[in-house]
């Protein structure tokens, strides 16, 4: 791949402020150049020690994808620069009016992560019941008795479903032993 | 002839009494999920995914044949009362659908949708249980350069066929590719992009990948900008359709199939082009033009039978050639790879019990559909009075139900967070998502194809369009490239035309 011009690369500095501000499309542009150069360091360090069948190693389409990726940043990045933008996806409940809420985001994403570490040690319906309540929580539902509830009843009756009608297990965690 | 009998021993299937439970629990759960504001077929399919783990693959997928239809149906009612489509399919039927909605004939808009959904797919089944064998016979004799050149089709149309930009098309298709990189090398064994993980070794398990993008990256985009006043539904009684409304529609109801099957069979969008079509030739033909735009019960019927054909045309291809050409039929081909069933021309003659009893709970399912759903309408219509942060919380919840009971690892968890995110950002950034998941799942059986290809010819890249089928298909993908001024006069016009439809 030749150079790509990454957002930080383009002429006239003082300008760079203005071309990135309001463009924050550019910052897709380079992710897509860094994951091109991901995918092309890891084919290009792959030890040469694998059995190759045929012609087309397990080299080739990576190196393929990684270039493509490569093109694509830069394609992205030129097209901005021209003035073409993304159009955000539009929705029933989206108001693409209103400002983005990232802190919603951000709590949702912790709720997320709290429930992948405590789903063992606590056990489905607890967790799941966490996830829920946090969910809503974090959603803007702010009722202490009734969403705690709902939280628990779908937790507990997902799990019977799932683990006893359904014959997919799920860890129950203490609280079952318990029942 | 024999198909004929393969499908009567597929009823025999479908009707035990078992199997009816299966289709009858899908067309109710894809129904209701289908419903939800916000919620999708593909969303619905993928949310549901988990449900039919623990069955064995036929009930599986009698029970997700009920679900996909369901859910399509399911998706129309939201349109209709709440004039909000959750996906392009339905845009169509809310031009007409709201307004009738509106000014008191919500009944006759769901009948005239859901007898629509009937008609579509009863007819577009019937030209599943005729084409598919045919099909399937054919592509038995296809070697590895055309199934590569037709993954390559399915890439160059997802992208450049859809959406209104074709690099942030691309640049989705290869994220999608990146992802299906990840993992063993099947030939060799050799670790790509693993980083020394364990898990990663594994690769990332399809579902993941398809509850990341359409659930919870739905959720977490429509969390960033949730509307906190949402709009209001139309209440609604017993759908129901009087003599005269019958007459005007039951030509639409037949039409449609003969536009949305052929589409939906091809990798062109599924349901978008063919329910335009459909909107814009019943308004051609229409007696009562002039009410096109204020609630013409044709603009419902037509489209409507329409999308449910070429749900039907979407199988062809998924079924007979492991090509899907939607998200929920991309979907649905991560829930046969579940199963570690491969989708194709052999899929007919190894799994025939499967491929016929799926067949015919089709036909089951839109029996049911039918039957459950015109009484069940106004029950259907409290759904979409459920509050935003617990419709969400459960989007949330299920998706992580959905991923842990995969294979009961916490690091699918992890995962799924992070293929959210990246969801997330492509809804933000404009990238289209259906590309990406084509690419997680066609990839490494593209890759697959084109190694076995260059082996038989010995690395010469002649070795690619040594075949007249794959000629056929390189010069259609040529066709495709070089003719975007065509297709983007066609994608311009869409919005213009629902603008003057909405607007009236």
């Amino acid at each position: 791949m030749t150079t790509a011009p990454t957002p930080t690369e383009t002429p006239a500095p003082e300008r760079n402020g203005g071309l990135l501000r309001g463009r924050p499309e550019l910052g897709v542009s380079l992710l897509l150049l860094v994951l091109g150069v991901l995918v092309l360091t890891d084919a290009l360090t792959m030890d040469g020690e694998f059995t190759q069948r045929g012609p087309v190693g397990p080299q080739t389409v990576p190196l393929i994808v990684g270039a493509l990726l490569a093109v694509v940043a830069v394609l992205l990045a030129v097209d901005v620069l021209r003035g073409g933008r993304g159009e955000a996806e539009g929705g029933e409940d989206i108001d693409l009016a209103a400002p983005g809420d990232w802190r919603t985001v951000l709590l949702l994403a912790a709720v997320l992560l709290g429930n992948a570490v405590l789903i063992e040690p606590l056990g489905f319906p607890l967790s799941g019941a966490l996830l829920f309540w946090g969910a809503a929580y974090a959603l803007g539902s702010r009722n202490t008795v009734r969403d705690p509830l709902i939280a628990a009843v779908l937790s507990v009756v997902t799990f019977l479903v799932f683990n006893n009608l359904l014959g997919v297990a799920l860890p129950g965690g203490p609280l079952m032993k318990v029942l | 002839m024999n198909s004929l009998n393969l499908l009567l021993d597929g009823f025999g299937t479908a009707l035990s009494p078992v199997n009816l439970l299966w289709a009858a629990t899908g067309v109710l759960l894809g129904t209701a999920i289908g419903v939800l504001p916000g919620i999708g077929p593909a969303m619905a399919v993928a949310l549901l995914l988990p449900v039919t783990y623990g069955l064995d693959p036929t009930a599986a997928f009698i029970m997700f044949a009920g679900i996909y239809y369901g859910g399509m149906f399911g998706g129309s009612t939201t349109s209709i009362l709440l004039n909000t489509p959750g996906e392009t399919a339905a845009v169509v039927t809310a031009i007409e659908g709201h307004p009738m909605a509106r000014s008191g004939r919500g009944s006759q808009a769901l009948a005239a949708a859901a007898i629509g959904h009937f008609a579509g797919g009863v007819i577009g089944t019937v030209l599943l249980v005729v084409l598919a064998p045919t099909v399937a016979s054919l592509a038995v004799g296809i070697g590895a350069p055309d199934y590569f050149a037709i993954m390559v089709l399915a890439f160059i149309a997802v992208t450049s066929v859809l959406g209104r930009s074709r690099v942030r098309g691309f640049a989705s298709l290869l994220i999608g590719l990146t992802i299906g990189l990840i993992g063993l090398d099947a030939m060799t064994g050799q670790q790509r992009l693993t980083f020394g993980s364990l898990h990663l070794a594994d690769g990332v398990d399809v579902v993941v990948v398809a509850v990341g993008l359409f659930a919870l990256g739905e959720a977490l985009w429509v969390a960033a900008h949730l509307r906190r006043t949402s709009g209001k539904p139309v209440d609604v009684g017993r759908p129901w359709l009087g003599r005269a409304e019958v007459r005007r529609s039951w030509k639409p109801w037949l039409r449609g199939p003969v536009i949305g099957f052929p589409f939906g069979a091809i990798p062109a969008g599924g349901a978008e082009i063919p329910t335009f079509l459909s909107y814009v030739t019943e308004k051609r033909l229409s007696k009562h033009r002039s009410e096109f735009g204020t609630g013409a019960i044709e603009g419902v019927a037509g489209p409507e039978s329409a999308a449910s054909a070429s749900a039907a045309g979407t199988l062809v291809s998924m079924l007979t050639l492991g090509l899907p050409t939607t998200a929920t039929a991309a979907v649905m081909l991560a829930a046969f790879q579940q199963y570690g069933i491969q989708p194709g021309p052999l899929l007919f003659e190894h799994e025939p019990k499967l491929v016929w009893g799926l067949i015919a709970s089709l036909f089951v399912g839109m029996v049911l559909l039918l039957v459950l759903n015109l009484p069940l309408a106004p029950v259907w219509a409290k759904l979409l009075r459920i509050p935003r942060p617990h419709l969400y919380a459960g989007i949330l919840f299920f998706a992580g139900v959905g991923v842990y009971a995969i294979g009961g690892e916490p690091l699918d968890l992890v995962l799924l967070l992070v293929i959210g995110l990246i969801g997330l950002g492509m809804r933000r950034f404009g990238l289209p998502v259906l590309p990406a998941m084509i690419g997680v799942i066609l990839g490494p059986a593209a890759e697959q194809q084109l190694r076995r290809a260059l082996q038989l010819s010995d690395g010469s890249l002649a070795g690619l369009v040594n075949t007249p089928f794959s000629l056929v298909v390189y010069a259609v993908i040529a066709v495709i490239l070089a003719g975007p001024p065509l297709w983007k006069r066609f994608g311009r016009g869409r919005p213009s035309v629902v603008e003057v439809g909405t607007g009236g």
